[in-house]
């Protein structure tokens, strides 16, 4: 089954002539099922064109028309990007994912108003994965993002994580245990963003290919406590969860936009200390996130 | 981003907020003639440093004379101010601000900021201003009300009349304080502030609304569209290696350890700085190096970090995905000569080309300590660190 992309689906890539955009557009083609998955760039200027024998349209409504692509990737710099994401709702899409870091917070907050806004008047409920994310793959199927294909395996574990090298660490680690991933999924660090982990958590409990979770977090954000009380109630299935940043002082932004601590319950030990109460194995050693997984199988 | 108060105040007046009349001065002669300008007959002196908490620290002090300001300014330009915000050092006072004395009938507090959690505006206030908000909190939790914008709509009047109402507003100052909030909503959205903070927001006897200090923090995110928000950015309040380092797109803060650390990705960053405190020892620094670990970058940032005295060893720790383990060990060995390193280096690179990677800093004959784990690599740099005391 997997979770939100498989190697059926169809991806529009916007961003795809710009340097970041055609890297990684071609390393995902190169990735199992790629070529057949990627199937329309978006540029207006480079309309007709095509890159990778993959055809440029001048809107993402034009792209999802001739192709039936339900999936857009988006690697639109930083002062374009929230309405890169906004073409790609308004085109009805399924899911928008979108690599971008630097997008300023209020062009995201007036976004994520009109998504809701929009499906408040029923309109098409299009998710969105990040900004600031590495993206999702479903091992052996599909990769839609920059993670490195070769450290995955097809198998069963769920990875979810703000941090994309860390969800690598994580993923690298399943991987020389023996135990393979269902899907990897990065939902980025920024404050004001789509999916968050409750939503991934939820996926991968009605996920019958997925038999127990890797849960990342870190810092700053009511994220992870929201998730921990809603997996306490409802979650199946074991979960590993781990908390970048006990050693980060209040007050400083730690690489990530969203990784600040506001107030007391948002430190990385207070996390911790929730998921732990809600059933959680976590741990304070990064290196034993798969050994403790492979433990609770 | 942080500005001083002086600017902030800039920033509302821009906005139409009232604000008291202000002039900054750098000299104790400058702080007169600004005293002497203003008229009086009762003036502020104030501190001027990113940090809160300056009242309580000494740097905001009432004046009633002349003589009064030019001794009072005197006292606070150069000193090293300490506040609850600052540090044990504190910070050095190069600027005052000298504004007239208010009439303070009653304080308010109000902040806007944007929640993570509804992804709206939030409005904080509470009747309870001028002191320290934090506290307010803790002690009397039911004073401090919350309010949520919907960015697509606004401060509307209901809104701002709730609030008002929530803080215990006098009727015949209700309709100016409503049209404050919304100059404040205005300001905080188009000048994309992650933080503003009016506290206190004054009533004077006579019914009146000013805002008697401003805290701004801005978006980083967004200075690329606010060049006249980047002019006020005053590199003294920076930490130094923080500043450098930022020339050279290396996310750094500074922290109070003797292990200095670099790494690629914030979460592997944090998790890296984590471990180290796992296995009994201080990061020195957070280091994000981010996609691209070029020679260049690995080098300019392990001169930052050895520009600090704290730092008795490295730590690398790189997850090469897109960027392969040669490059990085190729990067690694020509820091290292850049900067005749002296101290121990660990490093664990893993992914792609790991094995060429780990290979070429076995052979570059530099004294590099190899780990596999993270949990290795901590533990390896702990023991070195611990050698090298004893």
């Amino acid at each position: 089954m997997s979770i939100y992309i498989n190697k059926n689906t169809r991806v529009i890539t916007q961003g795809i002539t710009g340097k970041t955009g055609q890297f990684h557009t071609e390393k995902c083609q190169e990735y199992a099922n790629g070529k057949a998955c990627f199937v329309a760039g978006v540029n207006p200027k480079k309309a007709g064109e095509s890159i990778f024998n993959i055809p440029i349209y001048a809107s993402v409504r034009q792209a999802a028309a001739a192709t039936q692509a339900t999936v857009s990737v988006i690697y639109v710099p930083p002062a374009g990007a929230a309405a890169a994401i906004w073409e790609a709702v308004e085109a009805d899409l399924d899911l928008a994912i979108c690599i971008t870091e630097g997008i300023p917070v209020r062009d995201m907050l007036m976004l994520r108003n009109r998504m809701k806004a929009k499906e408040a008047a029923g309109g098409k409920h299009t998710l969105l994965l990040g900004p600031n994310c590495p993206g999702l793959i479903t091992p052996d199927e599909i990769k839609i993002g920059i993670m490195p294909g070769h450290i995955h395996r097809k198998g069963r574990i769920g990875v979810v994580s703000r941090s994309g090298t860390l969800t690598y660490e994580a993923v690298a680690q399943l991987t020389e245990i023996g135990l393979g991933q269902s899907s990897a999924v990065g939902i980025g660090g920024d404050p004001i963003n789509g999916l968050k982990h409750i939503d991934v958590m939820q996926a991968f409990n009605d996920d019958p290919d997925t038999d127990a979770v890797i849960m990342i977090g870190e810092i700053g954000g009511p994220d992870e406590a929201e998730a921990a009380l809603w997996c306490k109630a409802n979650m199946k299935k074991p979960i590993v969860g781990f908390i970048a940043g006990v050693t980060a002082p209040a007050g400083k932004r730690m690489g990530h936009a969203g990784a600040l601590i506001s107030g007391g319950a948002d430190t990385a030990d207070a996390k911790l200390e929730i998921m732990e109460a809600c059933g959680f194995t976590i741990t304070r050693n990064p290196s034993e996130m798969a050994k403790l997984l492979k433990a609770l199988l | 981003m942080k500005i001083h108060e002086y600017q902030g105040k800039e920033i509302l007046r821009q906005f139409g907020v009232p604000v008291p009349r202000g002039i900054s001065a750098f000299t104790v002669q400058e702080a007169v003639e600004a005293a002497q300008k203003l008229g009086g007959p009762v003036w502020v002196v104030k501190a001027q440093i990113h940090a809160g908490g300056r009242g309580k620290g000494g740097g905001v002090r009432v004046a009633k004379t002349i003589a009064d300001v030019k001794r009072i300014a005197g006292e606070i330009l150069g000193m090293q101010l300490k506040t609850h915000q600052t540090g044990p050092e504190g910070q050095k006072v190069r600027r005052l601000y000298i504004e007239d004395g208010a009439d303070i009938q009653k304080e308010y507090y109000v902040s806007v900021v944007t929640d993570r959690a509804t992804q709206k505006v939030a409005f904080i206030a509470s009747s309870e201003g001028g002191m320290d908000i934090e506290e307010v909190a803790h002690s009397q939790p039911e004073k401090i009300i919350k309010l949520f914008v919907d960015p697509l709509v606004g401060l509307t009047d209901a809104q701002g009349k709730e609030l008002a109402a929530g803080i215990g507003m006098p009727a015949d100052s209700v309709a100016q304080t409503v049209d404050v909030l919304q100059k404040l909503y205005k300001c905080y959205m188009e000048t994309d502030a992650s933080l503003v903070e009016i506290n206190p927001l004054n009533r004077s006897s006579k019914g009146q609304i000013m805002a008697l200090d401003a805290k701004f923090n801005f978006d980083p995110n967004a200075l690329f569209r606010h060049p006249e928000i980047v002019a006020y950015r005053d590199l003294d309040e920076e930490d130094a290696a923080e500043v450098e380092a930022s020339k050279f797109d290396l996310a750094y803060i500074s922290l109070d350890g003797n292990i200095g650390c670099l790494v690629n990705g914030a979460g592997l960053a944090m998790a890296t700085m984590d471990t180290i405190k796992l296995f009994g020892a201080e990061p020195a620094n957070f280091l994000d190096v981010g996609g691209g670990a070029t020679p260049e970058k690995v080098t300019e940032a392990f001169k930052i970090m050895l520009k600090n005295p704290a730092v008795k060893a490295i730590l690398v720790n790189i997850f090469g995905g897109i960027m392969k383990c040669d490059t990085i060990a190729m990067g690694i060995i020509t820091a290292c000569k850049a900067t005749n390193l002296s101290v121990p280096l660990v490093v664990r690179m893993k992914g792609t080309n790991e094995e060429l990677g780990k290979k070429m800093l076995a052979d570059s004959g530099l004294p590099i300590i190899s780990a596999d784990s993270m949990a290795d690599a901590a533990q390896a740099v702990v023991k070195a660190l611990k050698a090298r005391e004893a």
